[in-house]
């Protein structure tokens, strides 16, 4: 595919006049889905796309374009001359753009992560070896392929062979086991491994589900949940453009008004996570960017357009200046002690839906989801049932954050909206002395 | 018959499909083409205009009673033998471990043509008309220093399908779609308050240049920024249980998420359990249980022809009619696919299998869900209320994977009391459960009240996929709602 990528980039350059500057965004991927439902296959498909991305500046104006393509070069670039010529006849129509800036600096990179991504009858054998269990869930697997190319001469390939499965195990109750593998190396054992601690969790949820009434209860947010609450923060919470314009939920934070926990540094870690360090304008993203350190807003995420408009430098952000590779530090405590130190209190595994009841106050609310538990005396007693919370960021991962675990876990995003996300977090397990929860399903 | 997908086109897809579909008991090919174009102003200055044209096809094959599906952009003879050969891979491989025997699900075979009505194309109108008038509204809206942020934009499509099996169906379908947007933000003091009209949970629907029309575009700026303003210096929502009105830009997310979602059939049978979701609702419900109050009256309408999901047939071939989903709060038709429906043969089905693009299966979704018109008018709505809240304009939406336990927020409230209109509050918000709150529907608006509007971005699947439905509805009035507003001073 890297040779496609090169072959079709350098037919591109050759169309180019010499007025203009076209940068190229390929995005493709080659990818099989399977879903599951009790314990059996729903639905298989397999998917092979390629999308190219031209991006037209002349003259202080801009126009942009995406195309699916075949990927048969001589067929494919035919089709880009055509767009091209399309995107050349509207540009007078275009108004003068002042904040468009791409990276006038010839870079190249190259990376290809090694994987072994396993045969599809691989993945049924693994998934479906325990007959007469309610399994639900899918995998998606293939390789995923990212290349940037201008017409100045830069090239950033990027290509990992990824897998995503994701499934969960349902006893007698509708409180299930949820589980997930994620990687580029495919390991039977693993896969297995988690199956088996999935099912021996199933016998814990035979106890009717626990109600809470409303109130504020001790909390233990496993990783996985704790990653929901950044990834709602995250809506427009860590860039510059949504600070500047006071459409971020940190808005009290940015004010000087509020801040989290000491105990929260979060960065954006390009280095570790699985998303190309390169964006559409050919900026190349620095290892790391600590966006909240110890408790207090530090840099925001810096998209090419909000660094020409508000005069700054840009950090390789995205356009929606969304982070791709969240990574919270961990803290003290074991997660084998975890248990113990909620003592009587909530274990939620994973939270659900979340949104906003009061955005200025960075107030959210959502709801338990899967396997959570009512823990007393460290010893989970009952699963619960699914339960709301609404609480500020500010009170549960400010004044009320007792602890962040020693281990963490690296979350991969399994959606798949158009192309298969390529984003992740790696977050640790939160304490917490105090969560409000509003009500249980059944009884708001 | 073809003139909706281009002629040599469609010739070349019929021909080559037919020769290159295997021997298989069923065998279908989707081609899918859109064309989209995205438009927006932000603070007085331009984005750049981001074109989309996505055109691909897939081959869905049933051997030995397991589905394999295929799908790709190369649409050569070489390409959709390729493909066909894969969707046959597919099948083969889950033969044996598939859930379901697809030789008993009777798959439609159709045939015909459906085109959205347009009065004028969006074509017609040149780019820089487009970008004139999105800068016209942007500004009208920095009236006052504390508006710090605005922006309009602009997203149109055009989406061609044809659907053929290698047993003779054949349908083509065109769908122009238009989505207007603008967003005002005023900020003082620690606080931000924004009003939006149109975007991604309102004001869409099919047609061309007349819908801007219907939007009311060229007045929005200046009342969108002065209802932000306004909410900057209003009280917080009262708490408490109390009288709630509606309006419809809220009900749509309420029939969306509450109805519309709880009713998909493949959530009832458990396939999105992992990810989207599951319902509260059972098929032995479907005929008899009391969903809402008998003011209720829910349709699946993919005849009305601006609305943003309507079709002529939903993606595996099945003609899309109108049907009760909900009559007199009585539950009547769950909404699915054919392979849904012969899960379960005795519960009654709206066809609704739709799929966004060529790259994703078609499934159980929303079409168009629309709640059908009562007998009164706005004033008899508020007058009738002696302590409550009118809410418009969906601002979050948070409901559990069962459909059962919501909790919604909006931009713009205003309280009600004793059968008057009294002053604007901010952060309104509601919680409640979905029965429950159906069945204390009191009162339904009549057609003054009643507008189309839409959720463009409906996200469901594995792999996941986001398509637009439509919901139409009029201001409604629940009683004894909880009801509740922000922290913010």
């Amino acid at each position: 595919m890297k040779d496609y990528f090169l072959e079709v980039a350098a037919g591109v350059e050759q169309m180019t006049r010499s007025d203009e500057v076209v940068l190229s965004w390929f995005a493709a991927e080659e990818s099989d889905f399977l879903r599951f439902n009790v314990g059996a296959v729903r639905q298989s498909l397999a998917v092979r796309q390629l999308v190219w991305t031209l991006s037209l500046f002349h003259d202080r104006r801009r126009t942009e374009a995406s195309v699916t393509l075949t990927g048969h070069a001589r067929a494919d670039l035919a089709a880009l001359e055509a767009l091209l010529g399309r995107l050349r006849s509207g540009l007078a129509d275009v108004p003068e753009e002042p904040h468009f800036l791409y990276e006038h600096r010839v870079t190249s990179s190259s990376q290809e992560t090694e994987g072994s991504l396993p045969e599809l009858g691989e993945v049924l054998d693994a998934v479906l070896s325990s007959k007469g269990l309610d399994l639900v869930g899918a995998y998606a697997g293939g390789p995923i392929y990212r290349g940037f190319a201008n017409t100045l001469g830069a090239r950033h390939w990027r290509a990992v062979p990824a897998f995503n499965l994701s499934w969960c195990l349902y006893g007698e109750t509708p409180v299930a086991m949820k589980s997930s593998y994620a990687g580029s190396t495919w390991n039977r054992g693993l896969v297995e491994a988690k199956m088996g601690f999935a099912r021996e969790g199933l016998a814990s949820l035979n106890e009717p589900p626990r109600q809470l009434t409303p109130g504020n209860y001790r909390a233990f947010l496993a990783p996985e949940a704790l990653a929901e609450i950044f990834a709602a923060l995250a809506w427009g919470g860590f860039g510059l453009e949504s600070r500047l314009s006071k459409r971020s939920a940190l808005l009290r934070m940015i004010e000087g008004d509020a801040s989290l926990s000491r105990l929260v540094t979060l960065k954006e870690n390009a280095r570790d996570g699985l998303a190309c360090a390169f964006q559409r304008e050919g900026f190349v993203r620095p290892d790391a960017i600590t966006l909240i350190d110890a408790g207090q807003l530090a840099a925001p995420l810096v998209s090419p357009r909000s660094a020409q408009e508000f005069g700054v430098e840009t950090n390789g952000a995205n356009r929606d200046e969304l982070p791709e590779a969240l990574d919270l530090e961990p803290g003290d405590l074991a997660e084998r002690d975890a248990m113990a130190a909620l003592g009587t209190g909530v274990y939620v595994s994973n939270l659900w839906y979340l949104n906003y009841s009061d955005f200025s106050a960075c107030r959210l609310t959502g709801l338990t989801r899967f396997a959570s538990f009512w823990v007393e005396n460290g010893r989970a007693v009952a699963p619960l049932e699914v339960t709301r919370f609404d609480d500020t960021a500010y009170r549960f991962l400010g004044e009320n954050l007792e602890a962040l675990t020693i281990e963490r876990h690296l979350i991969v995003d399994d959606s798949a909206y158009g192309e298969r996300s390529t984003s992740s977090m790696r977050a640790p397990g939160a304490l917490l002395r105090a969560m409000s929860f509003t009500a249980s399903a059944r009884s708001s | 018959m073809s003139n909706l997908v281009d002629v040599t086109m469609h010739e070349t897809l019929r021909s080559t499909f037919r020769s290159i579909a295997p021997a298989v008991e069923f065998c279908s090919l989707r081609y899918y083409e859109e064309s989209s174009e995205r438009l927006s102003v932000r603070r007085g200055t331009v984005s750049p205009p981001e074109l989309t044209v996505s055109c691909g096809a897939m081959i869905t094959v049933v051997v030995q009673g397991a589905m394999g599906c295929a799908a790709s952009s190369d649409l050569s003879p070489a390409g959709l033998s390729e493909l066909a050969r894969k969707a046959q891979h597919q099948a083969e491989l889950v033969r044996g471990r598939a859930l379901v025997d697809h030789r008993v699900v009777s798959m439609p075979r159709s045939s015909g043509q459906y085109a959205s009505r347009v009065a004028r194309s969006t074509r017609s109108v040149s780019l820089g008309a487009k970008y004139g008038l999105l800068r016209e509204i942007a500004a009208a809206c920095p009236i006052d220093p504390r508006i710090v942020d605005w922006g309009a934009s602009l997203w149109t499509s055009t989406a061609t399908q044809a659907y053929f099996t290698a047993d003779g169906a054949e349908i083509e379908q065109q769908f122009h779609r238009i989505m207007p947007r603008l967003s005002v933000t005023a900020y003082a003091d620690g606080e931000s308050q924004t009003r939006t009209r149109g975007g991604d949970s309102r004001f869409c629907r099919q047609g061309g240049v007349e819908v801007l029309e219907a939007f009311h575009a060229a007045e929005l700026g200046l009342t969108t920024a002065d209802e932000a303003l306004s909410l900057l210096g209003a009280p917080n929502c009262p708490t408490g249980e109390m009288d709630l009105v509606l309006m419809p830009d809220q009900m749509l997310i309420q029939i969306h998420e509450s109805i519309g979602h709880a009713l998909e059939l493949d959530r009832i049978l458990g396939d999105e359990r992992n990810f989207a979701g599951r319902s509260f609702v059972t098929p032995d419900m479907f005929g008899s249980f009391a969903f809402g109050s008998p003011l209720l009256n829910v349709t699946h309408d993919p005849s009305r022809i601006d609305q943003f999901a309507s079709s002529g047939w939903d993606d595996e071939g099945a003609p899309a009619v109108r049907e009760a989903i909900i009559s007199g709060g009585i539950l009547q038709r769950a909404l699915g696919s054919a392979v849904s429906r012969a899960r379960v043969p005795g519960v009654p089905v709206a066809a609704t299998a739709r799929a966004p693009s060529w790259n994703r299966s078609p499934i159980d979704r929303i079409g168009n869900l629309n709640l059908e018109v009562g007998a009164s008018s706005f004033e008899q709505l508020v007058g009738s209320i002696e302590r409550g809240v009118v809410m418009s304009t969906n601002s979050s939406w948070s409901i559990d994977d069962s459909r059962n336990n919501f909790q919604f927020g909006c931009e713009w409230g205003r309280v009600i009391r004793d059968g008057r209109l009294g002053e604007i509050v901010k952060n309104p918000g509601y919680r409640g459960r979905t029965v429950p709150f159906w069945r204390s529907l009191s009162a339904v608006g009549d057609a003054a009240t009643f507008e189309v509007m839409g959720a463009p971005a409906c996200g469901k699947g594995e792999p996941a996929a986001r398509i637009g439905c439509g919901h139409a509805s009029p201001a409604c009035k629940f009683s004894g709602v909880s009801v509740f507003g922000g922290l913010s001073s």
